[in-house]
């Protein structure tokens, strides 16, 4: 296998600030996907520091979902390799279902199980996956329930809940396996506008709890105040990346810029 | 006789009724057994078929979908027929009640298997992958995330064929199942009166009105609102 450390070090736009130093909590490399003739993702090189926060933008179409998804290989990746904390997450013989219990997901649409109370869908891979007893796994759910600030609507069904609340509780289904990176696809995109807010504050607390995040989302205002880094991603690669100031503030290439302008309506 | 009297001896003569009763109640205890079997094994033969086919071996689908079709397209009287008075001739010998047991079996089995598909393709794809991305494995996704939601999907289908395919029963009456329609045509044919058979209608539908209650009361137990 060959070492993704050296393609990350001699891509250019590497950043000089992320925080902490030693082994990257996520490295992907030369990371390369095709639904069909249409290539959606050309080489994306891209180390996630522990506790960093990357936040991910980019047209729709850019590939930054499909690159989210492929880290814990609900996308198959054409080639490239993926390593969280050093562990293969890409090739064969590796343990989908144990290294995907490290890397916790959250979904545009919840994706919360329907039939099940918000205790039963944070307990369920704690139960089956874990093999933890109903009384450990339901005190591990109310923790994290509490987390997100849901613990008094545990006994309530998804269709009871506002979609706030429905993606709070995605949160902490993922939250309570204990992951070492989180995942975010644009997590607050299906939400009204008032509800962001509660969403995006639980996110907050998992970044000053140290939690190692990759986000895609359209949520600047979040990306300006929690990001550690942001990356521009257009047509299957990362364009430009860097802190959010000078991201936002000045952004180098041509593309960064016509779609903030577009995004920020400026 | 006036016309109604002649009406009512032909229907509801008290003697005959009286006489036939405890035949019919016979035939009621064979009617319910078989029924109860074959809405447990069918409806357990179907689900495990669904979701043996949700894994998608391209072999096992494809032998699936022709057993499915084909049971579901062939008269179910058909079938009896064939596997009663044709196995003998090739060695086996099999009662009126087994064979009654296995062939309504297989055809619930293949109503229950399209039936259950249709609610295993119909889980949002998002349940999959919420269920994969906590480590789940595909079984354990299927049949804690994604079957219980298809199989409230499936309530008010399977209970209608389930209802319908235990009315089937009556058709043992043509290889002597003695099942209600059975005890009550014999007792028709030795009484000369039409009595025993408006008892075997009042016998079923005592014996089914439950069972469409109950599935009303299915429908809506089972049944959340869709976000």
């Amino acid at each position: 296998m060959i070492d993704p450390r050296a393609a990350r070090t001699a891509d250019p736009t590497a950043p000089a600030a992320a925080p902490a130093a030693g082994r990257p909590a996520l490295e992907i490399a030369a990371l390369h996907k095709s639904f069909g003739a249409t290539t959606v993702l050309s080489g994306i090189d891209l180390a996630v520091a522990p506790s960093e926060l990357v936040f991910v933008l980019g047209p729709s179409g850019s590939g930054k979902s499909t690159m989210l998804r492929c880290c814990n290989r609900l996308e198959e990746p054409d080639s490239g390799t993926i390593l969280l904390k050093g562990t293969p997450v890409t090739g064969a013989g590796v343990n989908l279902n144990q290294i995907r219990q490290r890397i916790g997901m959250v979904f545009q649409a919840f994706n919360l199980y329907p039939h099940l109370t918000a205790l039963k869908n944070v307990t369920l891979a704690l139960r089956k996956v874990r093999g933890l007893s109903r009384a450990e796994a339901e005190a591990r759910a109310v923790e994290a329930l509490t987390q997100v600030g849901l613990a008094d609507k545990a006994g309530n069904h998804p269709a009871a809940l506002s979609g706030g609340q429905q993606q709070r509780v995605a949160i902490a289904r993922a939250l309570a396996l204990e992951p070492e990176v989180m995942l975010f696809d644009e997590p607050t995109s299906a939400l009204d506008p008032e509800l962001v807010g509660d969403v995006l504050a639980v996110m907050r607390d998992m970044k000053s709890a140290g939690m190692t995040m990759l986000v895609v989302s359209h949520e600047m205002k979040f990306a300006q105040e929690a990001a550690d880094r942001v990356i521009f991603m257009d047509g299957g690669s990362i364009v430009e990346q860097g802190p959010p100031e000078r991201i936002f503030g000045a952004p180098e290439h041509e593309r960064t810029r016509a779609f903030l302008s577009r995004v920020t309506g400026g | 006789m006036t016309p109604l009297e002649r009406f009512l001896d032909t229907f509801f003569n008290a003697a005959v009724l009286a006489k036939y009763a405890p035949a019919i109640l016979q035939g009621v205890w064979v009617t319910v057994e078989l029924s109860v079997l074959i809405v447990l094994s069918g409806i357990a033969l179907g689900g495990l078929l669904a979701c043996v086919r949700a894994y998608r071996v391209r072999l096992l689908s494809f032998g699936i979908v022709i057993f499915a079709d084909i049971f579901r397209a062939l008269p179910p009287l058909v079938l009896i027929l064939i596997v009663y008075f044709g196995l003998p001739n090739a060695g086996i010998f099999l009662s009126s009640f087994v064979v009654l047991y296995a062939i309504l079996t297989l055809i619930l089995a293949a109503f229950a298997e399209e039936i259950l598909w249709a609610g295993i393709t119909s889980v949002a794809k998002g349940q999959w992958e919420a269920a994969r991305s906590t480590g789940l494995g595909f079984t354990q996704a299927l049949l804690w995330v994604v079957l219980p939601q298809a199989v409230r999907l499936a309530i008010p289908p399977l209970t209608n064929r389930a209802i319908a395919i235990t009315k089937m029963t009556a058709l043992g009456t043509v290889i002597g199942v003695p099942d209600i329609l059975n005890q009550a045509t014999t007792a028709q044919s030795f009484s000369g009166n039409a009595s025993p058979l408006m008892l075997a209608a009042v016998a079923y539908v005592l014996l089914f009105m439950p069972f469409v209650v109950l599935s009303r009361w299915l429908e809506s137990r089972f049944a959340w609102r869709k976000v």
